[in-house]
């Protein structure tokens, strides 16, 4: 398990500074001209050369991406080409912003969606019609669709729930779960629906295997069996999805993010975008593949605890 | 030679899934609303006469009217014109998507896929890096530099979504590959090139259209997602661009959301509908799963007597099954029957053999008796008593308490019957507590004794081992001992030393006798092997084609065999036929 866990841990690593090093090069390569953006296009050609100097922009891109690269190891991505703030004091701000919306989504989707997805392998019916639509529904409607009907709704008609705003759970964690309902709502729906669609398949799956017939036939109770058994089985599948969703969710904030206006790395994301601000958005970049990094470690973990096969793979 | 073994490995492209599928309204409806949908876009000069991005002060947030069908937005321009031009942005964008992950990702997964080595590692390993990236962030970090270059951007998107082909295409490949038709076209002079083209994209095709179908519509919703965070193009109208536009004016207009939502919904809808209508028509056209009793006759649905409505004697017999028929829901709405009209008395102590070749349907009497048929399949008609009890009467609760308690169930195959996530000794003292009413120490020890008696040498060991860490005659012998741990009256062994090597078999029938003998247990033992039958077996039963031919004491049915397929089966035997492996009996799988 210790050998198992340390080459995940290795690769991990291997992927942040791939994801770092393709980033980096793709946004300095691929052409456009940042200090022209950053002044517009009033600005003359002396001015941008000025700026790009400024900016660093006239030195080899290798030199650049080695100075990057020795500064990100420390933690310093550098400072914003606009505020001029460090881009690691933003980020510290605006990462549990993040940080809550994801984390309470994905844990709701992991709890709805296997209790969905049992639910409609075990009892079919109108359940399993249920899921079914359900999964459809959940992927044709966009997320930010979803979050703005639910702030027409809640928010602007029926006024039970705040349309905008964070509060951090320090301060008020009631507040701060109030905040999160509808976002979580919005950013979970196509998770739940498409994760249900998975563990309902995962279900059935295990459901026929020989060793459930067995164990039924030693008079193990319907509710051991379910619970214990096929849950377990079902769990390594079930827990891959999730990973691969909580990718998808990093995604899905960025949008749930400016429908709520939410101050994360999101709207961090978007600002730094139409601005050209290349070193806020490489560490974002960097960030997020971290926190993919991080859950795909506690899943793999997860997954050697429940199931003894998956320590040796 | 190689047309020959293509016609065997390769299932008749005729009536395949794609022409399958348009039979299948779901197919049909979602296909015709996707088309109706890009032809209201291509259509859009012909349909409305507004210039899509014309601003019209006098109109700033019309309602619907004559003029403007569905209204008008914020700076005053036509809402059903910007719908319909919009409609183009996003299914360019997805076709661009599309093109750019199928280009890369098919190539590369047929190479990876057909060549392996180190192109498929490296491929394999790029391919997890994209699929760790969240897709937004990249796209956003592409416009930070290029700017709203909105195919480009979608390529790049393309790019993203490649692993998802690279991954189908290869795992399609090394699947073909295994299979003897492409090592035939290797010998007979077939280049490579022409193996990959013929045979290769034929299997993969119907799993990269269903992949395809998803992708487009993840290509729209977060197209639909950059145009909304105002990061798009913003001179060309899209449905994303629509809903920020709305965003904006959610307290004055919030009905100016419906449309691009219904649009998008729409879209992305009929594509994975369309996926999800060819994946069932895929799943359709692979081979029926063999149920056992392939010699099952299908018959018109039909009202049959109630299980149970008869009711035979069922006397002094440990179990009495008296007609027993039993069915499975054929495709169609018919009835594949698969027993037949079967009766079977086995006395208290009793070792009663069930035999017949694959298909007989000696496995599904078994099964009914223990009320564990495969989904689908169900008792029609006759009744099954056990010690005096009509089963069919009985409660859940009161037929659960009975399973593992006085009936034990030995199945056939020993890994796939142990749960691999659970210890050993767990799924052994779960039953054993239930039953018994034993403590966790108490099962705990009979657990280990039990495990002692069916000759493990280390009993603690293979208590605490999981599945994966036993050996195949151990698992069964560990299958053997939770069977008995609860000292039942009968003992149903499917086929119990098949699976097992030679030398292996022999101990466990051994073993078998000894616990039977100790324990004075009834047994059904059901086997095709005559020789495991003259080794324990008091009584025999022999099935064909889901009924009994014959039975009788095991000396009379040697001596005298009055059914010339119970002579067939014995000649075979005592011929020293080689014994049938596993695999040869379809019979045991399903």
């Amino acid at each position: 398990m210790l050998l198992f866990l340390t080459r995940r841990l290795a690769s991990g690593v291997v992927l942040i500074f791939a994801a770092a090093t393709l980033t980096f090069l793709l946004m300095s390569l691929s052409g456009g001209n940042p200090a022209r953006n950053i002044l517009g296009e009033g600005a003359t050609e002396a001015q941008v050369a000025a700026k790009a100097a400024e900016l660093g922009l006239d030195r080899p891109v290798w030199e650049r991406y080695g100075d990057w690269l020795a500064g990100a190891l420390h933690g310093d991505f550098g400072r914003s080409w606009f505020t001029g703030e460090p881009v690691m004091t933003t980020i510290a701000t605006r990462l549990p912003v993040s940080l809550s919306l994801v984390s309470v989504a994905i844990l709701v989707t992991a709890v709805l969606a296997i209790v969905l997805g049992m639910a409609a392998a075990v009892r079919r019916g109108w359940i399993d019609r249920f899921v079914q639509i359900f999964a459809v529904i959940g992927f044709a409607l966009p997320n930010f669709w979803v979050a703005l009907v639910l702030v027409t709704v809640f928010a602007v008609t029926l006024r039970l729930l705040p349309a905008t705003g964070y509060t951090p759970i320090a301060t008020d964690p009631g507040k701060w779960a109030v905040g999160l309902v509808l976002p979580v709502i919005a950013l979970a729906i196509g998770t739940i629906a498409s994760t249900a669609q998975q563990v309902r398949g995962a279900t059935i799956d295990i459901l026929e295997r020989d060793f459930v017939r067995t164990l039924r036939a030693r008079g193990v109770r319907p509710s051991s069996l379910l619970f214990r058994h096929v849950l377990r089985n079902a769990a390594g599948p079930a827990l891959t999805v999730l990973s691969l969703q909580f990718i998808g969710l990093l995604s899905g904030a960025i949008v749930i993010e400016k429908v709520f206006a939410l101050p994360g790395l999101g709207s961090m994301a978007v600002t730094a975008t139409t601005q050209g601000d290349l070193p806020q958005i490489l560490a974002i970049v960097v960030v997020m593949v971290l926190l993919v990094v991080v859950v795909n470690l506690i899943i793999d973990i997860l997954a050697g605890w429940l199931n003894p096969k998956a320590r040796v793979a | 030679m190689t047309t020959m073994i293509v016609a065997a490995g390769v299932k008749p492209r005729r009536g395949g899934p794609l022409r399958r599928m348009l039979r299948d309204p779901m197919a049909v409806v979602s296909i015709t609303v996707f088309l109706l949908i890009v032809l209201l876009c291509v259509a859009a000069p012909l349909l409305t006469s507004w210039d899509p991005t014309r601003a019209e002060l006098a109109a700033v947030l019309a309602p619907p009217s004559a003029e403007h069908w569905l209204g008008a937005d914020s700076a005053g321009r036509d809402i059903f014109s910007r719908l319909l031009y919009g409609g183009r942005t996003s299914l360019l964008g997805a076709l661009v998507t599309l093109l750019v992950a199928l280009g890369i990702g098919i190539p590369t997964g047929l190479i990876a896929g057909y060549y392996q080595r180190w192109f498929d590692s490296i491929g394999s390993w790029s391919a997890n890096l994209l699929m760790s990236m969240p897709s937004l962030i990249v796209l956003l970090a592409v416009i930070s530099v290029v700017g709203p270059q909105m195919y480009l951007v979608m390529a790049v998107f393309g790019v993203l979504l490649s692993p998802g082909v690279f991954r189908l295409t290869r795992s399609g490949v090394i699947a073909v590959r295994k299979e003897l038709f492409i090592d035939a076209a290797k010998v007979s002079g077939v280049n490579d090139a022409r193996i990959i083209g013929r045979h290769v994209l034929g299997v993969v095709q119907a799993p990269l259209v269903i992949q395809a179908s998803m992708m487009a519509g993840l290509a729209v919703v977060i197209q639909a997602g950059l145009d909304f965070l105002g990061v798009g193009d913003s001179t060309t109208p899209s449905w994303g661009q629509m809903l920020n536009e709305a965003f904006q004016n959610i307290y004055a207009a919030p009905m100016m959301l419906i449309w691009p939502g219904v649009m998008i919904g729409l879209t992305v809808g009929a594509l994975s509908l369309f996926g999800a209508a060819l994946r069932d028509a895929v799943q359709d056209a692979q081979p029926a799963r063999t149920r056992r009793g392939d010699g099952g006759v299908t018959l018109p649905p039909q009202v049959e007597a109630a299980p149970g409505a008869v009711r035979p004697d069922l006397g002094e017999a440990l179990l009495t099954v008296a007609g027993l028929k039993i069915g499975y829901a054929a495709a169609g709405g018919g009835t594949t029957v698969v027993v037949d009209g079967v009766d079977l008395r086995i006395r208290r102590g009793e070792v009663h053999g069930v035999v017949g070749e694959s298909g007989s349907g000696k496995t599904q009497t078994a099964l009914a008796i223990l009320g564990l048929l495969p989904r689908g399949g169900e008792v029609r008609s006759g009744t099954i008593g056990f010690d005096g009890a009509d089963l069919a009467t009985l409660g859940r609760a009161a037929r659960g308490a009975l399973l593992g308690g006085r009936i034990g169930y030995i199945p056939q195959e020993p890994m796939s019957n142990l749960d691999p996530t659970f210890t050993v000794g767990f799924q052994l003292v779960e039953p054993i507590r239930r039953h018994l009413g034993l403590s966790r120490a108490a099962a705990r020890t009979r657990a280990l004794e039990l495990l002692d008696r069916v000759g493990i040498v280390d009993p603690r060991r293979t208590f605490g081992a999981y599945p994966h860490e036993i050996s195949g005659g151990m698992a069964q012998r560990v299958l053997i001992a939770g069977a008995v741990s609860c000292d039942p009256e009968l003992l149903i062994a499917d086929e119990p030393t098949t699976a097992l090597d030679v030398s292996v078999q022999a101990e466990v029938l051994d073993l078998l006798r000894s616990l039977q003998q100790e324990r004075a247990m009834g047994v059904m033992l059901v086997t095709h092997n005559f020789g495991v039958v003259a080794d324990l077996c008091d009584r025999v039963t022999v099935m064909q084609h889901g009924r009994v031919v014959e039975h009788g004491s095991v000396e009379e049915i040697f001596e005298s065999p009055a059914h010339p397929y119970t002579r067939m089966l014995l000649d075979s035997t005592l011929e020293d036929a080689p014994p049938r492996g596993p695999l040869v009996t379809p019979e045991v799988r399903s």
